[in-house]
């Protein structure tokens, strides 16, 4: 690849190839982790087994994730020239049925179709198509534009839908300062967390004098309940590769590092498929698109260390190290990765700049809020009726992604909370939901944006569990090395799991907060200091529960277990069925068959293991 | 473990009751040698430098199924740092283990998501089943249980991991089943010698 030119020439044979390849009808399965893990990969083999068996003349290809992780097994159906169906839940029992009907009879399989993509005029019909879909309807993919549509694992598809146009505008039509004021004109900022404008970012690592510079890709995923980073990289690789080397081009960087998460090995494979293939096309390398610039960028595996998703602390562990944080000053963009200057930026972040390269940045800048500008990824996740994976423009709000996108609590359940920000955010309640969407609206209550875990809670849920919940995590995964995070959090988490075995004392709450305060100004890294948000945050907006812990020795959600009065039967209803007593761990229900049994007060230990068998709802605290 | 038995390695309790590996017979030298041939090999892909201490843990723990006591030694050895450095990398990350584990990891993901969708009667499942508890072994060495902070399938949870294969939707009743198409599944070990 040496110019611009060359790179059009390339898209146009290849999407004219892929006109050509459509005369062939085309089935194309979901093959992310989510949807492996709901059976993708036995729905592909029986795509193929199906295909050879009939001897068809049909393209079998494989996309990543498309975000309805509700629907997972998907499976799509293209015939040429008409519309592209998606069909959800599929089985592999499902698969010569599609096949017979759909591809070799035109007929759409209704009941199991889900959305499709109209081509241009042409439509199914009763099957609406994705943009009519609630999922959809109000998100904006940019980031996400091609997961789910393209193969991930080809890098021809994603050329034909326009990529490496930005990263060969970059290189051969601007400057690293026009670069650097287009990103800073459009106010991205970090999609990792906290939001530093991803613009300065760049220039302060650009302006520091050096000779050698590196770039670093943020895939460490770890928050629990977050995926984005992780279908970004299964489902479209080269966007973040091409993000990279604009950035790298930007600060002047040669050399850069993905440091991806090893819990996800499809991730890591397809990475190395992308990477070696970009290096085929010279988009890699030495003096690219002949601009002079070059640059080289490598895989590093993480090893399972939470605290390697802070900047410093994942240096540390690119170069060897024991991933612990260290103080900040000096900056990595002063002195960085063995000591050079050095610029991270998150998975999602990467993923963008070529979208904002290509719409200017007074496109990008046109989507979300004046602070906030352009999309967020969220993953949705817990009691919502739609899980998956959904991009909205900044500024929407709470309840529009929880009711409208995610369709709201399953079983008609009431909302209680969301957790947004994993374990450095906070639980915002029912009654903030029209709240917008935007790094200092989350802020201001509490949460953050962190890297964009959505978790829904309904009434089942205790949230004093759910703090314990989250400060057990950072607790396991302090590094050590600062005290307050260390032992404070010990201290916390020591209090928390008293009042959820029901021995809560006066004054817990206010030594919660003094401690999570203290924890929060004094902390090492953000880890630690994030690390009291969900505390704090449940305790300003739930504090009647944790009351009812403490003085009714009450868990209000049912959760915790152990507190309380002992079980007792009720012998109106009991019909001597027997469940309980082999439930029962320490043998404190007795009675004879077929007549109502009971409980030894003094032998039950509060488990409530016996009220969860009974199958006529017979036994109940202190009944 | 058959590939260590067979050159006379056998576990046995250190004082600190911490399992290490010792060698029971007279050719201590020759088996030694022998014994980190694999990571030799491996050793020889790399420069000697301290950079590279992680992957190369990553791939001894590949070859050897854990990190054993020798292994740590010959890598500080040959990337010319202290043996406590390199003890410190191999303990600060979960990955890396210095006990020996089961041809099956299980990881039960007990993340948010899984949390609020019943992962937790899953992990107990796995418990019951196997009668280990988390961060054990089963005593022939088939399975290792574990859970996991988050897997980043939460749109299916509650989800386990069994070796490199995701499974989503688990309940506690499909537990049994789980395991059994892995207990089947016996590839032969190839004895070294």
């Amino acid at each position: 690849m040496k110019n611009a030119a060359e790179l059009r020439e390339l898209r146009t044979v290849l999407q004219q190839q892929a006109q050509n390849g459509r005369a062939k009808p085309r089935i194309i399965v979901g093959m992310g982790t989510c949807g492996i893990a709901a059976g993708a990969k036995d729905v592909f083999n029986a795509v193929v087994q199906e295909v050879e068996s009939r001897r068809l003349d049909v393209v079998v290809a494989q996309t990543g994730c498309i975000g309805m992780c509700q629907r997972e097994p998907l499976l799509d159906v293209e015939l040429p020239g008409g519309p592209r169906v998606t069909y959800g839940n599929v089985a592999v029992k499902d698969v010569p049925r599609i096949i017979a009907s759909h591809v070799l009879n035109g007929s759409i399989v209704e009941e199991l179709a889900v959305a499709q993509f109209p081509a241009g005029e042409l439509r199914a019909e009763n099957v609406p198509s994705y943009d009519e879909l609630d999922f959809y309807r109000k998100q904006r993919r940019l980031a996400l534009a091609n997961c789910g549509r393209i193969d991930p694992e080809n890098i021809e598809e994603y050329i034909a839908a326009g990529g490496y146009e930005a990263c060969v505008k970059a290189l051969t039509e601007m400057t690293p300062e026009e670069v650097i004021a287009e990103v800073k004109r459009a106010g991205l900022r970090g999609r990792g967390g906290a939001g530093f404008p991803t613009g300065l970012k760049w220039e302060l690592t650009r302006q520091t004098p050096s000779t050698k510079k590196y770039i670093i890709c943020n895939a460490d995923e770890g928050d629990p309940g977050a995926f984005m980073d992780r279908s970004l990289l299964e489902g479209d690789p080269h966007r973040v590769i091409e993000g990279m080397i604009i950035g790298a081009y930007a600060i002047g960087a040669d050399e850069g590092y993905i440091y991806v998460r090893a819990e996800y090995p499809l991730a890591i494979k397809r990475l190395e498929l992308a990477l070696q293939q970009a290096r085929e096309r010279g988009f890699l390398g030495e003096d690219i698109f002949g601009s002079g610039f070059s640059f080289n960028l490598q895989i590093k595996k993480g090893a399972g260390a939470f605290v390697c998703g802070e900047e410093t602390a994942l240096m540390a562990s690119i170069e060897g190290k024991r991933g612990m944080p260290r103080p900040k000053p000096p900056f990595p963009s002063q002195s960085g990765l063995w000591g050079k200057p050095t610029n991270i930026n998150n998975v999602e972040t990467f993923a963008n700049v070529p979208e904002l390269i290509r719409l200017g940045a007074a496109g990008f800048s046109s989507i979300g809020t004046q602070g906030s500008t352009g999309t967020k990824v969220f993953a949705l996740t817990g009691k919502i009726a739609n899980t998956g994976l959904v991009e909205v423009p900044m500024g929407l709000s709470l309840r529009e992604v929880v009711y409208d996108i995610g369709g709201g609590v399953p079983g008609g359940g009431q909302l209680k909370a969301v957790q947004i920000g994993g374990p450095s955010g906070g639980c915002i309640p029912a009654e903030l939901l029209d709240l917008p969407i935007d790094y200092e609206s989350l802020r201001s209550v509490g949460a953050m944006m962190g890297s964009g875990g959505m978790v829904v809670m309904d009434q089942s849920t205790c949230m004093v569990d759910v703090a314990r919940f989250f400060l057990r995590f950072t607790q396991h995964e302090s590094c050590g090395k600062c005290t307050p995070c260390r032992e404070g959090t010990k201290r916390m988490l020591e209090i928390l799991d008293r009042i959820c075995s029901g021995e809560g004392r006066e004054g817990d709450l206010e030594l919660l907060e003094e401690l999570g305060h203290h924890i929060r100004d004094t902390s090492l890294c953000q880890l630690g200091g994030s690390a009291p948000n969900p505390v704090l945050s449940t305790l300003q907006y739930f504090r009647a529960e944790y009351e009812a812990h403490i003085k009714d020795k009450r868990c209000p959600a049912n959760v915790c277990a152990g507190m309380g009065a002992p079980f007792a039967i009720d012998g109106q209803l009991c019909i001597g069925c027997g469940l309980c007593i082999r439930a029962c761990p320490v043998g404190a229900v007795s009675g004879e068959r077929r007549k109502p049994h009971s409980i030894d007060p003094e032998a039950c230990i509060l488990c409530g293991a016996c009220a969860a068998k009974c199958p006529v709802h017979a036994i109940a605290q202190g009944a | 473990m058959i590939y260590l038995r067979s050159l006379g390695w056998r576990r046995v309790k250190t004082v600190e009751g911490v399992e290490s590996m010792a060698c029971m017979c007279g050719q201590d030298r020759e088996n030694l040698q022998k014994y980190l041939q694999p990571l030799h090999q491996i050793l020889s892909r790399y420069a000697g430098e301290e950079r590279y201490l992680v992957p190369i843990l990553q791939e001894a723990q590949e070859a050897y199924g854990y990190l054993p006591r020798e292994v740590l030694r010959e890598v500080a050895r040959k990337l010319n740092i202290s043996f406590s450095k390199v003890y410190g990398v191999a303990t600060f990350y979960a990955q890396f283990h210095l006990q020996p584990r089961g041809r099956h990891v299980i990881k039960v993901c007990t993340g948010t998501a899984c949390h609020v969708r019943g992962g937790g009667e899953v992990l107990k499942a796995f418990q019951k089943e196997l009668g280990i508890t988390p961060g054990q072994t089963t005593a022939d060495l088939e399975f290792t249980l574990e859970t996991v902070a988050c897997i980043g399938a939460c749109g299916l949870a509650p989800v386990i991991m069994v070796d490199e294969d995701t499974h989503g939707r688990v309940s506690p009743e499909s537990v049994k089943g789980i395991l059994d198409s892995y207990r089947k599944g016996t590839e032969t070990e190839v004895a070294a010698g």
